[in-house]
């Protein structure tokens, strides 16, 4: 059964992204725990990529420091092992397409899935390509997330219509990363998806303090927040831990 | 199979961002490859501003000294900026004007596409950024001041590995944020639809004139036509229109640096495999987990870790070849070729004639080959001293 349902049904979610192996893959494991102590409803687990083009400076940082310390998509798959032991929190992907086709993208989502992963985002997968990998994540109950940005206008219905798990509301123009302000105009966004299909609806990209989270989660289902915290993965290494533990609270407290 | 495949190569793998943005594109891309207006506006301006058609010119001294098949020079070095690049980027920029986009951005990796962009940005009012890898603006200063002074902002791109396929990556990353009045110039036959379906369309004037020109002067078809492959725009370019000629051998030359057996190459073909990157499925040299490599060539225009997704479905169908050429054997052919012939080739264009070097003694000699020159060799002129020891300075 998805757990991806269960993150949305306790008020506002807050989805903390982190890239796995930044600064190691022990390190990855605390924070999944931590995070889900501080409240976090669902974890996105980033798989590195050499190239990810939809990445700001701060997560294709994390991306470098992780690839140059070893990190392969099958030591995130034996790390996903270890965490299954200690808790069943919603978790999901977060990649780049050619990580998953060249594994073999059935042999990839297979694994994942009996691995106890939830979903996976990919965003280099437009609703346009969705056809290669959706039919594949449904038949091993792996949500394949949909995202739509302030440029979709009238796709966003389409998308909606076939989405899984929640969608990825892209907040802002541009790739990933902190910003002091955002000015699209989410509500109507996320309007147009609920006229389609009822499905959570989660707000991503630029969103860092609490003040911007409160005021996101008027609007939205969810929250969830990438380079906030792997700029203090960045900054404490491997002490990072308990500072990400206090910024997640920090966070579900603001969007409660 | 969604849109703009070629075989199973090709698609539209892009953020949600800029999926309206590509087919917005592809919109306006084929309503005005229809228009009258703006096709005589194109051939004006390729004819009377960058100077075509270009040449097509027996290279005697090198056809007797290989001693085989008769060697024909297709001369894109010969156009304005020095290179093939810029059939591509009047096009690109004029369909952008017709757009009403007010910017263009490009990547570059030699500079010859970021400086024809720069150009055609300055010819038609255009603001106009560059984005290129900080390993080729120093590899390439000579380019990047020409851009500067045609009025172009060029950033040096600092991720990854700071060459082509970054400056490919920071393009996109700047077209997601800036995307309602900026055209991004896609400078090969690369990317998501429809940009490979764009590019070949307006590279295919040279094997237009070239099959014109090899006709009127030889009363046949060429029986091999060779051009260098980075990301495969001068290729596709010099192929096309020979595609339906099947005695007519198509040969890219790809870039093998060092070699294919060592990690320091760019020869796709010879050592990538099937991936998606960087909008489109196509073959990309990465490791087991799909990292895309960090490839290696003398020649920043064809170190690029992929290739054009046509030039992929051409290789699986037979129809084209591709091989890969090293540093040391394009270095020859550069300095061959402009002591022989007294034309100075671009370190790319370096690796078709190297290959003809190897083919053309082997040929008979009422047989006839085609090597495209897609730029000319001013801007590697310093460097290729410098790899043979001399140490000259731009």
């Amino acid at each position: 059964m998805n757990k991806i349902k269960s993150a949305f049904e306790n008020g506002k979610a807050f989805i903390p992204f982190i890239t796995c192996g930044d600064p190691d893959l022990e390190t990855t494991e605390k924070l999944v725990y931590a995070m889900e102590e501080a409240g976090a409803n669902l974890i996105e687990l980033g798989i590195p990529f050499s190239d990810p083009t939809a990445e700001g400076p701060v997560i294709q940082d994390a991306n470098v420091r992780a690839l140059t310390g070893g990190v392969t998509t099958d030591k995130i798959f034996e790390m996903v092992e270890k965490i299954r032991v200690h808790t069943q929190i919603p978790m999901v992907f977060m990649t780049y397409a050619n990580v998953v086709f060249s594994y073999g993208s059935e042999r990839f989502i297979k694994r994942a899935s009996e691995l106890g992963m939830d979903g996976i985002i990919l965003p280099d997968l437009p609703y346009e390509e969705k056809a290669e990998f959706d039919p594949i994540c449904k038949k091993y109950d792996m949500a394949l997330i949909s995202l739509i940005a302030p440029t979709s206008q009238e796709r966003i219905s389409m998308i909606a219509k076939d989405a899984n798990g929640f969608v990825y509301c892209v907040s802002s123009l541009g790739v990933t990363g902190e910003r002091s302000g955002i000015t699209t105009d989410i509500g109507s966004m996320v309007e147009k998806v609920k006229q389609a299909k009822d499905i959570p609806c989660a707000i991503g990209f630029g969103i860092s303090t609490p003040e911007q989270a409160k005021n996101m989660a008027k609007y939205a289902d969810g929250v969830i927040v990438g380079s906030a915290i792997v700029k203090i993965c960045a900054q404490y290494g491997k002490e990072c831990v308990k500072y990400v533990k206090e910024y997640v609270k920090s966070m579900k407290e603001a969007i409660q | 199979m969604s849109k703009g495949r070629f075989g199973i190569h090709g698609g539209q793998y892009m953020p949600e961002t800029l999926m309206n943005a590509v087919i917005e594109l592809e919109e306006a891309y084929n309503h005005y490859k229809e228009d009258a207006e703006f096709n005589a506006e194109l051939q004006d301006l390729l004819n009377n501003y960058a100077g075509r058609p270009s040449r097509l010119y027996y290279a005697a001294h090198m056809t007797e000294d290989l001693g085989g098949a008769k060697i024909y020079l297709k001369r894109e070095d010969l156009n304005h900026t020095g290179a093939h690049k810029i059939n591509n980027v009047l096009g690109q920029v004029l369909l952008a004007k017709k757009m009403g986009k007010t910017r263009v951005i490009a990547e570059t990796g030699a500079g010859q596409h970021g400086v024809a962009t720069a150009t055609a940005a300055a010819l038609m009012g255009m603001e106009c950024e560059v984005f290129m890898g900080k390993e080729d603006t120093e590899r390439q200063a000579l380019n990047v001041y020409r851009m500067r002074l045609l009025g172009a902002k060029v950033h040096p791109v600092t991720s990854g590995t700071a060459t082509l396929k970054d400056a490919v990556s920071e393009t996109m990353r700047e077209w997601t944020s800036r995307v309602a009045d900026t055209h991004y110039v896609i400078g090969s036959t690369m990317g998501p639809h429809p940009f490979p379906t764009i590019v070949r369309d307006f590279q295919a004037v040279i094997s237009k004139e070239m099959k014109e020109q090899c006709l009127k002067a030889e009363g046949k078809l060429p029986d091999a036509v060779l051009a260098c492959v980075g990301g495969g725009s001068n290729a596709i370019g010099s192929f096309y229109h020979f595609i339906e000629d099947e005695s007519v051998r198509l040969i890219g030359c790809e870039a093998a640096g060092r070699g294919v057996n060592t990690a320091q190459t760019a020869a796709t073909i010879a050592t990538g495999r099937e991936g998606i990157f960087h909008g489109m499925k196509s073959y990309f040299c990465q490791d087991e987990f799909g990292q895309i490599a960090p490839v290696y060539s003398i020649s920043a225009g064809l170190d690029y870790p992929g290739i054009g997704p046509e030039h992929a479905m051409l290789y699986d169908n037979g129809r084209a070849e591709y091989v890969p050429v090293t540093d040391d054997e394009s270095v020859e052919a550069f300095e061959y070729l402009s002591r022989i012939e007294g034309i100075i080739p671009a370190i790319e264009s370096a690796h078709a004639v190297a290959h003809a070097m190897k083919i053309a003694p082997k040929m008979e000699k009422n047989q006839i080959i085609i090597i495209t020159i897609s730029g000319r060799g001013d801007k590697d002129c310093a460097a290729i001293a410098r790899y043979r020891g001399e140490d000259i300075h731009e």
